[in-house]
């Protein structure tokens, strides 16, 4: 464990769980609406996975606020996108689930399950034939990998030696549904270990994501192909807000409540004496001011124009001659 | 020039001038393409650029969305419009739509290639026509092509262009001798009156281009008028001042189209001439497509499910009897 590593951690995934929490009041409150998914208790994966990760291209699910800040995406312009405002990141025609920005290499939010997977492989063979061996990074739940897609860019990416790393967060419920009613096994790597190295890690422990996805970016820009990581964890909230979760039970959300990867995080590092007790309060109060300053700015900001409705269904030059 | 040949020349050139120009597609490469449009190609630009995918439409278009994210200017093939209904949520989902939820932000300069209609004796699930539903789509653009010199400069375009094209061909039309033109300026979005005429004007596409104009002789000498018929080329956007300019000359207008008449492509069309230039008819206008039937295998039925040279005289000629033409 490495002291200023631990800190950005900490930083990263503090500041998206209260992202996540300011989201959910805001929500309830009235000013984000549509399908908000929040990653509260999967703060590992996002963080660590982007700090690994930190060159090529990102191709991700609809769980992605806390993806896109370890990313490096200001909060304040995802907070924006998810009041639907024009400061928004996709100018408040997206929302919550549609976050892109290219010159973060950032082509997220996808809210067709496994749809992302193809589109990433894709982008992967284009690397690959430019050189560029930093690759692909794609993300994805459990649910995910009982589709076609998921199958099919194993399979292509497997046959032509793509550099991508395939990262599963498994959380074990595709909205109410146990993923073992509809897979044979729950250990999900199991899927995709005749097709590349795959395996299996805890998602709730940042250090652990993080070492994993390096050893993963090494096997890829090795040109050795691709590389399968299926990451346990648990979102402590529903699926989305429209979901109470409560087909799940206590004792297994205490369980993993107890592997909380912030306050984990936390723990180790005061007990190995590697981060100064002062650190974490400066971080949270920090943390604060910064959510606060999201909120402010997203509620500040203005709704699009309504001649916004017709931008950017083409391309200038085709916007020209389409009715 | 043949059809497919042209077809060939605008991938090759294009190829040839960019080096992120590459396709993909089953069989387009080692094979040479199930219709030999890519044939050469490979053994040209090599497997890099010129990709044989596994039989999977969903990732061949997928596939062709992340190259295009990357950076490239990738031609998918399917192998027919029928397997690409496999691809749709590709096709809908992403290519259509990735510009607009990211508010201008992502470019998908993709051409999707897909032959289809019906040709002969190929069945239910080889036969259809899907150009009503992908030009149905917001954020497509959608290209028919009915002749060489229109599928060389439009697809060429097409490539080019950065936004998404479903580029549209005919089965029947590959191994077809054409006549061939190099057109500077070529605007591929432009309906292109193909007969001049001053009483009736035919709108069509594709394949039923060459029987209309078979059929055009027969109706001109039944009813004693003169016939002007137009090949629509670009069904979204749809060229509706060239439409327009017909009509309000002819006063009368029929489209023809292989697609079933239910929801088919030429329903929008008449929609559009019925709330823009319903004053300018003498009549009302007349769909002849193809019938509400899975297309059969029969070659007697088959020819029975799609319009036909004699279908189109025959019912032009009691629809202007009935209207008083």
């Amino acid at each position: 464990m490495n002291s200023a590593r631990v800190k950005t951690f900490y930083y990263l995934m503090k500041l998206g769980r209260e992202f996540e929490l300011a989201a959910k009041e805001q929500y309830m409150q009235g000013n984000i609406a549509g399908f908000l998914h929040l990653d509260i208790g999967q703060e590992a994966c996002s963080v660590g996975t982007m700090q690994a990760f930190d060159k090529g291209d990102v191709f991700t699910h609809y769980r992605e606020h806390v993806l896109a800040i370890a990313r490096g995406m200001d909060p304040k312009l995802i907070m924006a996108e998810l009041f639907g405002k024009v400061t928004g990141v996709s100018k408040g025609k997206g929302g919550s689930m549609h976050l892109f920005e290219p010159k973060l290499d950032f082509y997220g939010g996808d809210a067709i399950v496994a749809a992302h997977l193809p589109i990433a492989t894709g982008c992967a063979y284009a690397r690959k034939i430019e050189g560029e061996m930093a690759g692909v990074f794609a993300i994805f739940g459990d649910g995910a990998t009982n589709a076609g897609a998921f199958f099919e860019s194993l399979n292509i990416a497997a046959a032509w030696k793509l550099p991508i790393i395939f990262f599963c967060e498994n959380n074990y419920y595709a909205i109410g549904t146990r993923i073992g009613w509809v897979s044979p096994f729950e250990e999900l790597y199991h899927k995709a270990r005749h097709y590349m190295p795959s395996t299996r890690i805890n998602g709730m422990d940042v250090c652990e994501v993080y070492e994993a996805v390096m050893k993963a970016k090494e096997h890829i820009e090795e040109g050795l192909g691709p590389y399968f990581i299926e990451a346990e964890t648990y979102r402590y909230e529903g699926h989305s807000m429209s979901d109470n979760g409560k087909y799940r039970s206590e004792e297994e959300m205490e369980i993993f409540k107890s592997r909380d990867p912030i306050e984990n995080l936390k723990k180790e590092a005061l007990k190995l004496g590697i981060v100064e007790p002062e650190y974490f309060e400066e971080t949270n109060k920090k943390v604060a001011k910064e959510i606060q300053e999201a909120i402010e700015f997203a509620a500040n900001s203005p709704e699009p124009d309504l001649s916004e409705l017709y931008e950017d269904v083409y391309c200038k030059e085709c916007t020209n001659v389409i009715p | 020039m043949l059809y497919r040949e042209a077809l060939n020349r605008a991938i090759d050139e294009s190829m040839a001038a960019d080096k992120s120009v590459v396709i993909l597609g089953e069989d387009v490469g080692r094979y040479g393409g199930s219709y030999r449009v890519s044939e050469g190609l490979f053994a040209k630009y090599g497997p890099k650029r010129v990709i044989d995918t596994p039989i999977a439409e969903l990732s061949i278009v997928g596939n062709a969305i992340g190259m295009a994210i990357a950076g490239l200017r990738p031609i998918a093939e399917i192998m027919t419009v029928n397997f690409s209904l496999l691809a749709m949520d590709q096709i809908v989902n992403h290519a259509a739509k990735f510009r607009y939820m990211s508010g201008g932000k992502m470019t998908i300069p993709l051409t999707i290639r897909m032959p289809g209609g019906v040709s002969r004796q190929l069945a239910a699930q080889h036969s259809e026509s899907y150009e009503t539903i992908y030009s149905a789509v917001p954020g497509l653009i959608v290209l028919a092509a009915s002749n060489a010199t229109y599928a060389y400069h439009a697809l060429k375009a097409a490539i080019f262009l950065n936004d998404p094209v479903i580029f549209l061909e005919h089965e029947l039309l590959y191994p077809m001798e054409m006549d061939f033109k190099e057109i500077e300026n070529f605007d591929p979005f432009k309906a292109q009156v193909i007969k001049e005429g001053e009483n009736l004007t035919i709108l069509t596409y594709l394949k039923m281009r060459y029987d209309v104009l078979q059929a055009v002789p027969q109706i001109e000498k039944e009813l004693g008028i003169s016939v002007e018929v137009i090949d629509l080329n670009s069904l979204r956007p749809l060229d509706m001042k060239t439409i327009s300019d017909s009509i309000k000359k002819t006063k009368r207008v029929v489209l023809v189209e292989e697609d079933h008449k239910t929801g088919g492509y030429g329903a929008e069309v008449i929609a559009r001439i019925s709330e823009q230039l319903f004053y300018e008819l003498d009549a009302p206008p007349l769909r002849i497509a193809g019938e509400d039937v899975p297309i059969p295998y029969n070659r007697k039925l088959e020819l029975a499910s799609i319009p036909t040279p004699d279908k189109i005289v025959t019912q032009i000629v009691q629809w202007s009897q009935a209207n008083g033409l």
